[in-house]
C-alpha cells in the first residue's frame, strides 16, 4: 500500500487511484448494507429509517427496546430455542457421517468415487426450493413432515456437502506415511484414527461443522416446508416478519446474527491458519 | 394478587373435576391460526380463559392457516395428523370437508346453545356453510385510504375510487390474486352486482375485467400478506388499498394512522374452526371440550374486544362491548354493522372453485407481463 | 497444480525390475501367501474399508435427499387418481373415440354412477374434480354438484325391484348373491365368478359399494343396503341377459333373479343419460368426458406440457395454451435472463475486487478477504432485510437522495418490488461466490508473466488483456457457473423484494405447492429446473471439478 511507483506517469497514477476508489466503492456495496442495520436496530421509533433524533446523535433517538422485545417476546424466544435445538443436532449428524465418508473417499482405491462424490455434493447444488418440495412430499409420505427429526435430517443432508468439501481439502495435504508409521508401530486402526489422523484433520472437521451449523442455523426454505409450528426457527420467524408485520425487532435479531457470523468467521479463519501450520504449508 | 390466585386455583380445581370424570382427554393441543392480531384475539378470548380453567393443558399455536389445506393433505397422506384444531376461511373449509380431511360435526351436539336455549345450528344459521365448519367470525375484505392526501379531489365514496386515477391519483395496493379484484373491476366497469359472476364466466367478461385492471396496473403494489397494506398506507408507500377490515381497524384506531375506511362493496368471508379427520379419541375429546367452550355466545362476543370482526353467532351480537385497551365501542367497527353493510358483495365459493385455477394463471401471467 | 503433480504416478525405475521376479520363486508375504495374492487381498480389503466408511453417509443422503427428489420426479407424471377413482368408467371409455362428436354410450354413463357413488362415500370425488379442473375449467363443480345427487341415480328401479319383492331391500341377500363363496366381512369384498359372468355391471357396482363401505367406516356391507346405482346396474344386466342364462344361475337368489328378469321388461324406465343429466347437465358436455378419457392413463405428460405452456386438449392432442394463460415459459425466460444479469453484475463487481486482493501483500489481502467473507457468512435473511430497509420508498437510499436534493420528495424512486430490487439484492448476496473462485485462480497467476509482457513493450492494457486476463478465465468460468446455479433456484430474496415482475420460477413452484395445491405441476416445474441445474453442475464438474470447490 505504498502508493503507485515513483516513476509512474500521470495517467498511471490516475488509474492506480481510480482503481482503488472503484474497489473501495465495491467494498462499500458489500459491507454497508450489513452495517447499516446495526444503528437502525437501536432506533427508538418503529421505523426502518434514520429519524432526525438519530442523525443528531440525540440519545433519545436510540433505545434498546427492539432488543428487549426480542428477549421477552415468547415467539422470538421459541424461535431462538428451536434454532438452538435443531442446528447442533443437524451439525453433529452431518459431521460424524461426513468425516467418516471423507476419510473413506480419500483412500486411494474407492470404486465409483466420482459418482459417489457427485451424489454427496448434490444437496449443495440442487436449488433449495426443489429440495424443499421433494422433502415435503416424501417426508409427508413417511410421516417425518412436521417433526423435529424430519427437520434435523433435512438440515443434516444440506450440511453434508460442506463437511465433505472441507474435510477432503484437509486430507489432500495429509501425509499418508504418518498412518503407516503408526500402524507399523503396532497401533490398531481406531487408535491410529484418533491419535494421528483426527488431530491433523480436526481443523477441517471443525470448519466443516461450522459451515454445516450455519447452513442449518440460516436455512429457511426447507424448514418452512418440512417443519411445523413446533420447529419454527429464527430465520423462519424473520421471513414471516419480513413478509407480514415488519417490525424493527427483525433488525435487532439481524444485528445479533451478524455478531454471531463475525465470531464464527473468526473461528474458521483461525482454524484455517492452524490447519495450514500443522500441515506445514505456508500460511495464507 | 393473593386473593386472585386463590380464586383462580379454586376455579381451576372446580373446572377440572367434571372433566376428569367425563373422559380421558389429551393434555396438549396444537391449534392452527393466522398469527398477528387475529390469533392474539383468539388467545385472549378463548385460549387464555380455557387454560386458566385447565392449567395443565399446553397449547401450541401454529401460524399455518394460509397453507392449511396443503399441510393437512400432506399430514393425511402420511397418516400423521399433527393438528387438533384448524382455523380456516370458508372456501378452505368446504374444500377440506369435501376431501374428507375435516371431520363432519353435529353442530347442536358439539356446540353450546345460545343463552336463551336456541340450538347452535340456528344461532349460527346460514353461516354454517359446510358440515365440517364451526364459524367464529365474519370479516370482510374492504378498502381504506389515506385521509390526508393533498392533491385529491374530494374523498373516495365508492369502491370505484380505485379506478378513478383522475380524482384520486397515487399508488394503490391490492391483493395478489384474482378473487375480489376481478369482481370490483367489473362492478366499476358498469356490471350490475348480481350479474358479476355471469359476466365473469365468459371470455369477453374476463377480458373486460382485466382491461379495467390494466388501467391501474402500473400504479398498484400487489400484496400477498394482509399485514402489508396497512403498513404501506402508514408509510405513505400507497394511498388506497384493500385488506381485511380488522387490519385496517388496528392501523386506524390502535396505531392512530391517518387512514379512513371505505366500506362500499366490502366482500364478506368467514373464519372458523375445522377438526381434522383422524384424531385419536383422547385428542378428539379434548378438542370437543375446547370448542364447546371457545365458541359459546360469550366467548365469541369477547373476541370482539380485541379485533373488529363480527361474531358468527346471532346471540353474541348484543353482547359485543368495548375494545379491551382502547375502550371504544366495537359495534360500529363491525363489518356487519348496518351502516357499513349497505352495499356488500357476496363472494361465490362454488364459482371460484371452478375458475380459480384458470383465472389464477391468467392473473399471474397478466401480472408478470 | 502442485496437487496434480503429487498424485501423478511415480515413474518406474526401469523395466528390468519387472523381468527379474519371473525367473525366481514367486515372492511371498510374511504369512507365506504369494505376494501378488496378498496384495490383491489387501487392495480388496482397502476398497471394502473405504466403501464401508462411505456407505453410511451414502445411504443417509440417498434416503434423506435423493429419495425425496426421485419421489418428486415421480409426482410430475403420476396420474393414478383418475383410473383409481373411476375404474369402471375408464374401462367403459376404452372403446370410445374422444375426438369424435358423439357422447360415450350408456354403459359409460351407468359406470360413472357406480364409481361416483363410491367416490363420494370415500370423499375422493372433489379431489378428482380439482385434478381434472386443471385441464378443463368447470369440471370441479361438475363433480362437486354430482356428489350430491349421484346416489339417487337408479332410485326409480330400486322402488320397482322392492315393490316386486321386498327381498331386494335385504342387505344380507345382496351380499350372499353377489359375493364370492366364503367371503365374510373384514376381508375385502370380492364378487363371485358367476355374478361377474351373468351380472357384470351389478357385480362391479356392488363391489364398488361394498369396498367403499369397508374402507370408509369399516362397515360390513352385508349389513348395509346398497345404494340406488346398484339397482340401475341390475336393471341393465337383467334387461340384457337372456332367460336361459338366468335360469342357469346356481347361486343364492336364483328364484328372485328369475322373477326379476321376467318383470324387468315391464319396468318403467328412463334412459341412463337422462338420469345422469338430471344430477348435473355438465355430463352432457363432450369435453368433460373427453378430459376423463384423455387423462385416464396412470401416467401423464400433462404437467410437463403445462410447464412449457402447452396442454393436452380434451381430445388428446398437444396444443398451445391459450395466450393469456402462458406464464411458465415467460417465468423460465425471466429466471434465466435475470440470473444472467446477476451473473454479469457479479463479474463486473467481483473481478476488480479479486484482482485487487490477489495483488496485495498477504496481510492486507487477508484483511480484505475477511470483508468479502463477512457477507458470505451473514444470514441471507439479514442481507435481504437490509436491502428492504435500504430500497423502500421511505428507505435509507431514497431519504438520502431526497436530503441531498437529487430527488424530489414526491418523486421517490421505486427500487423495490421489481426486477431492479431483485437484481441488486441478489448481486450483493451472490458476489462472494464470484470473488472467491476468481481469487483462488488469480492467486496462482505468476506476476512475472505480466512483467515480462511489459518489459517487452506491452502497454498496461495489452499486458492485462492479452496476458493476465486469459489466465483468469477459468476463475470466471467457475464463478459464473456457481453464481448462475445458485441464482436460478433462488426463492427467498425474490419473494421478499421481487414484487410481481422480479419473481422467479421458484416462487411459482412454492405457490403451486402451498396455495394452488397443484403438486403435479409444481413437481414438473421443479424437474425442469433441476435438469437445467444438473446440466450446469455437470459442466462445472467438467471444467472445475467438484473436489476443487473451495470455501474460502
Amino acid at each position: 500500500m505504498a502508493g503507485p511507483p515513483i516513476y509512474a506517469t500521470t495517467p498511471q497514477r490516475i488509474w492506480y487511484y481510480g482503481f482503488r476508489v472503484l474497489c473501495g466503492l465495491i467494498f462499500f456495496f458489500l459491507i454497508a448494507p450489513i452495517l447499516i442495520i446495526i444503528p437502525l436496530s437501536f432506533n427508538a421509533q418503529n421505523f426502518f429509517t434514520f429519524t432526525p433524533e438519530m442523525l443528531r446523535l440525540d440519545p433519545d433517538g436510540y433505545s434498546l427496546k427492539h432488543y428487549r422485545d426480542f428477549f421477552t417476546n415468547p415467539d422470538w424466544q421459541q424461535a431462538l430455542w428451536n434454532s438452538v435445538r435443531i442446528a447442533p443436532a443437524a451439525t453433529l449428524l452431518a459431521v460424524t457421517l461426513g468425516t467418516l465418508a471423507a476419510i473413506g473417499l480419500s483412500q486411494p482405491h474407492v470404486p465409483y468415487r466420482r459418482a459417489i462424490m457427485a451424489i454427496l455434493i448434490s444437496p449443495m447444488i440442487v436449488p433449495l426450493i426443489i429440495s424443499a418440495a421433494g422433502m415435503y412430499f416424501f417426508y409427508s409420505r413417511i410421516g417425518l413432515q412436521g417433526t423435529y427429526l424430519g427437520v434435523v435430517l433435512a438440515h443434516a443432508a444440506l450440511g453434508i456437502p460442506f463437511v465433505i468439501i472441507t474435510v477432503t481439502a484437509t486430507l489432500v495435504g495429509f501425509d499418508r506415511s504418518l498412518t503407516r508409521a503408526a500402524a507399523s508401530l503396532g497401533a490398531d486402526p481406531v487408535t491410529t484414527f484418533f491419535k494421528v489422523q483426527m488431530p491433523l484433520i480436526l481443523p477441517g472437521v471443525i470448519s466443516g461443522g461450522l459451515f454445516a451449523f450455519i447452513t442449518s442455523f440460516d436455512e429457511v426454505v426447507v424448514v418452512i416446508f418440512v417443519g411445523s409450528a413446533n420447529q419454527q426457527t429464527l430465520p423462519w420467524q424473520m421471513f414471516t416478519g419480513l413478509r407480514e408485520q415488519i417490525s424493527p425487532t427483525i433488525l435487532a435479531v439481524a444485528t445479533i446474527l451478524v455478531a454471531i457470523s463475525i465470531l464464527l468467521l473468526m473461528t474458521v479463519e483461525l482454524l484455517r491458519r492452524r490447519s495450514e501450520r500443522l500441515r506445514g504449508m505456508s500460511p495464507g | 394478587m393473593k386473593l386472585k390466585t386463590v380464586l383462580l386455583s379454586t376455579g381451576a380445581a372446580m373446572a377440572l373435576a367434571p372433566a376428569a370424570i367425563a373422559q380421558d382427554m389429551a393434555d396438549s393441543m396444537t391449534l392452527v391460526s393466522w398469527g398477528g392480531a387475529y390469533q392474539a384475539s383468539q388467545v385472549n378470548a378463548y385460549a387464555t380463559p380455557y387454560q386458566e380453567m385447565h392449567p395443565d393443558i399446553s397449547m401450541t399455536w401454529d401460524e399455518s392457516s394460509p397453507e392449511a389445506v396443503a399441510k393437512l393433505r400432506a399430514q393425511n397422506e402420511a397418516g400423521n395428523i399433527a393438528w387438533d384444531l384448524v382455523d380456516v376461511v370458508a372456501a378452505d373449509a368446504i374444500r377440506l370437508c369435501d376431501e374428507g380431511l375435516a371431520m363432519e360435526v353435529d353442530h347442536d351436539e358439539l356446540l353450546a346453545p345460545a343463552p336463551d336455549g336456541t340450538p347452535a345450528s340456528e344461532d349460527f344459521g346460514d353461516l354454517i356453510v359446510s358440515d365440517c365448519y364451526i364459524p367464529q367470525i365474519v370479516y370482510s375484505t374492504t378498502l381504506a385510504y389515506r385521509n390526508n392526501v393533498e392533491d385529491w379531489n374530494g374523498t373516495p365514496e365508492t369502491v370505484c375510487a380505485l379506478f378513478d386515477t383522475e380524482n384520486f391519483p397515487g399508488t394503490r395496493t391490492l391483493e395478489r390474486r384474482p378473487i375480489n379484484n376481478l369482481e370490483w373491476a367489473l362492478y366499476c366497469d358498469g356490471v350490475a352486482k348480481e350479474d358479476i359472476y355471469d359476466v365473469l364466466e365468459t371470455p369477453e367478461g374476463q377480458d373486460r375485467a382485466f382491461a379495467k385492471l390494466d388501467t391501474i396496473k402500473d400504479q398498484t403494489i400487489w400484496w400477498s400478506a394482509a399485514a402489508e397494506p396497512p403498513q404501506l398506507l402508514a408509510d405513505g408507500e400507497a394511498v388506497l388499498g384493500s385488506s381485511y377490515n380488522g387490519r385496517w381497524f388496528s392501523a386506524i384506531e390502535e396505531q392512530d394512522q391517518p387512514i379512513s375506511m371505505l366500506w362500499d362493496m366490502q366482500v364478506f368471508d368467514l373464519d372458523g374452526w375445522i377438526i381434522p379427520e383422524g384424531l385419536s379419541e383422547e385428542r378428539l375429546a379434548r378438542v370437543k371440550d375446547f370448542v364447546y367452550f371457545a365458541t359459546d355466545t360469550q366467548r365469541l362476543a369477547d373476541q370482539a374486544k380485541w379485533i373488529s370482526y363480527g361474531p358468527a353467532r346471532e346471540s353474541s351480537a348484543p353482547l359485543v362491548s368495548t375494545h379491551a385497551d382502547l375502550g371504544i365501542e366495537m359495534g360500529p367497527h363491525m363489518p356487519t354493522d348496518p351502516d357499513n353493510a349497505s352495499n356488500t358483495l357476496l363472494y361465490n365459493y362454488e364459482w371460484w372453485a371452478d375458475y380459480r385455477d384458470d383465472l389464477d394463471s391468467r392473473f399471474q401471467s397478466w401480472l408478470a407481463q | 497444480m502442485t496437487d496434480a503433480a503429487a498424485d501423478a504416478p511415480i515413474p518406474k525405475p526401469d523395466a528390468g525390475d519387472r523381468a527379474r521376479p519371473e525367473r525366481q520363486e514367486p515372492l511371498v508375504a510374511a504369512d507365506g501367501r504369494p505376494l501378488k495374492k496378498s496384495l490383491q487381498r489387501s487392495l480388496r480389503r482397502q476398497k471394502l474399508r473405504a466403501f464401508g466408511l462411505v456407505a453410511p453417509l451414502l445411504l443417509f443422503v440417498l434416503v434423506t435427499f435423493i429419495a425425496p427428489i426421485a419421489d418428486m420426479l415421480f409426482r410430475s407424471v403420476e396420474n393414478q387418481i383418475v383410473s383409481e377413482t373411476l375404474p369402471n368408467t375408464t374401462a367403459a371409455l376404452v372403446g370410445w373415440d374422444a375426438s369424435g362428436e358423439d357422447l360415450p354410450d350408456d354403459a359409460a354413463f351407468a359406470a360413472l354412477s357406480y364409481d361416483l357413488a363410491a367416490a363420494v362415500e370415500q370423499r375422493a370425488h372433489t379431489r378428482l374434480g380439482s385434478r381434472l379442473n386443471y385441464e378443463t375449467t368447470g369440471i370441479s363443480s361438475a363433480f362437486r354438484r354430482s356428489g350430491r345427487g349421484i346416489d339417487d341415480v337408479g332410485e326409480i328401479y330400486l322402488d320397482q325391484f322392492v315393490a316386486l319383492d321386498p327381498v331386494w331391500e335385504d342387505s344380507g341377500f345382496w351380499a350372499r348373491m353377489i359375493g364370492a363363496e366364503g367371503w365374510a366381512h373384514p376381508a375385502p369384498f370380492a364378487p363371485s365368478a358367476q355374478a361377474q359372468g351373468l351380472l357384470p355391471e351389478t357385480a362391479a357396482a356392488y363391489t364398488a359399494f361394498a369396498r367403499a363401505m369397508q374402507i370408509r367406516n369399516d362397515d360390513d356391507p352385508a349389513a348395509e343396503e346398497p345404494w340406488a346405482p346398484v339397482y340401475l346396474a341390475l336393471q341393465r344386466d337383467l334387461s340384457a341377459a337372456d332367460a336361459g342364462d338366468v335360469s342357469a344361475w346356481t347361486g343364492p337368489g336364483a328364484e328372485q333373479l328369475e322373477a326379476a328378469h321376467a318383470a324387468v321388461g315391464g319396468f318403467e324406465s328412463v334412459p341412463v343419460r337422462d338420469l345422469i343429466a338430471d344430477v348435473d347437465d355438465a355430463w352432457l358436455e363432450h369435453d368433460v368426458w373427453a378430459t376423463i378419457k384423455t387423462f385416464s392413463p396412470p401416467y401423464t405428460p400433462g404437467y410437463f406440457l403445462t410447464s412449457v405452456d402447452l396442454k393436452l386438449s380434451p381430445e388428446g392432442a398437444i396444443v398451445a395454451q391459450d395466450d393469456y394463460q402462458r406464464i411458465h415459459v415467460l417465468l423460465f425466460q425471466r429466471t434465466l435472463f435475470m440470473s444472467l444479469v446477476i451473473m454479469g453484475c457479479t463479474i463486473l463487481l467481483g473481478y476488480p475486487i479479486a484482482y485487487l486482493i490477489s495483488n496485495m501483500p498477504m496481510r492486507t489481502a487477508n484483511l480484505l478477504l475477511i470483508l468479502v467473507l463477512l457477507p458470505f457468512w451473514t444470514s441471507l435473511l439479514v442481507r435481504t432485510s437490509a436491502w428492504k430497509v435500504l430500497l423502500q420508498q421511505q428507505g435509507v437510499i431514497n431519504d438520502t437522495l431526497v436530503w441531498i436534493g437529487l430527488v424530489a420528495d414526491d418523486a421517490r424512486l421505486t427500487m423495490i418490488n421489481n426486477q431492479f430490487g431483485t437484481i441488486v439484492a441478489m448481486t450483493h448476496i451472490l458476489l462472494p461466490f464470484m470473488i472467491l473462485p476468481l481469487y483462488s485462480v488469480m492467486k496462482t497467476i505468476p506476476p512475472s508473466y505480466v512483467r515480462a509482457a511489459k518489459s517487452l513493450g506491452a502497454t498496461n492494457w495489452t499486458a492485462f488483456w492479452r496476458v493476465y486476463f486469459p489466465q483468469s478465465v477459468p476463475g470466471i468460468g467457475a464463478g459464473c457457473i456457481l453464481v448462475f446455479i445458485l441464482s436460478i433456484g433462488y426463492y427467498i430474496t425474490p419473494e421478499l423484494v421481487g414484487g410481481t415482475t422480479g419473481t422467479f420460477i421458484s416462487n411459482r413452484i412454492a405457490f403451486h405447492i402451498s396455495s394452488s395445491l397443484n403438486w403435479g405441476l409444481a413437481a414438473a416445474l421443479g424437474t425442469i429446473l433441476l435438469v437445467v441445474v444438473l446440466v450446469l453442475y455437470w459442466l462445472y464438474d467438467r471444467i472445475v471439478g467438484i473436489d476443487n470447490v473451495s470455501l474460502g
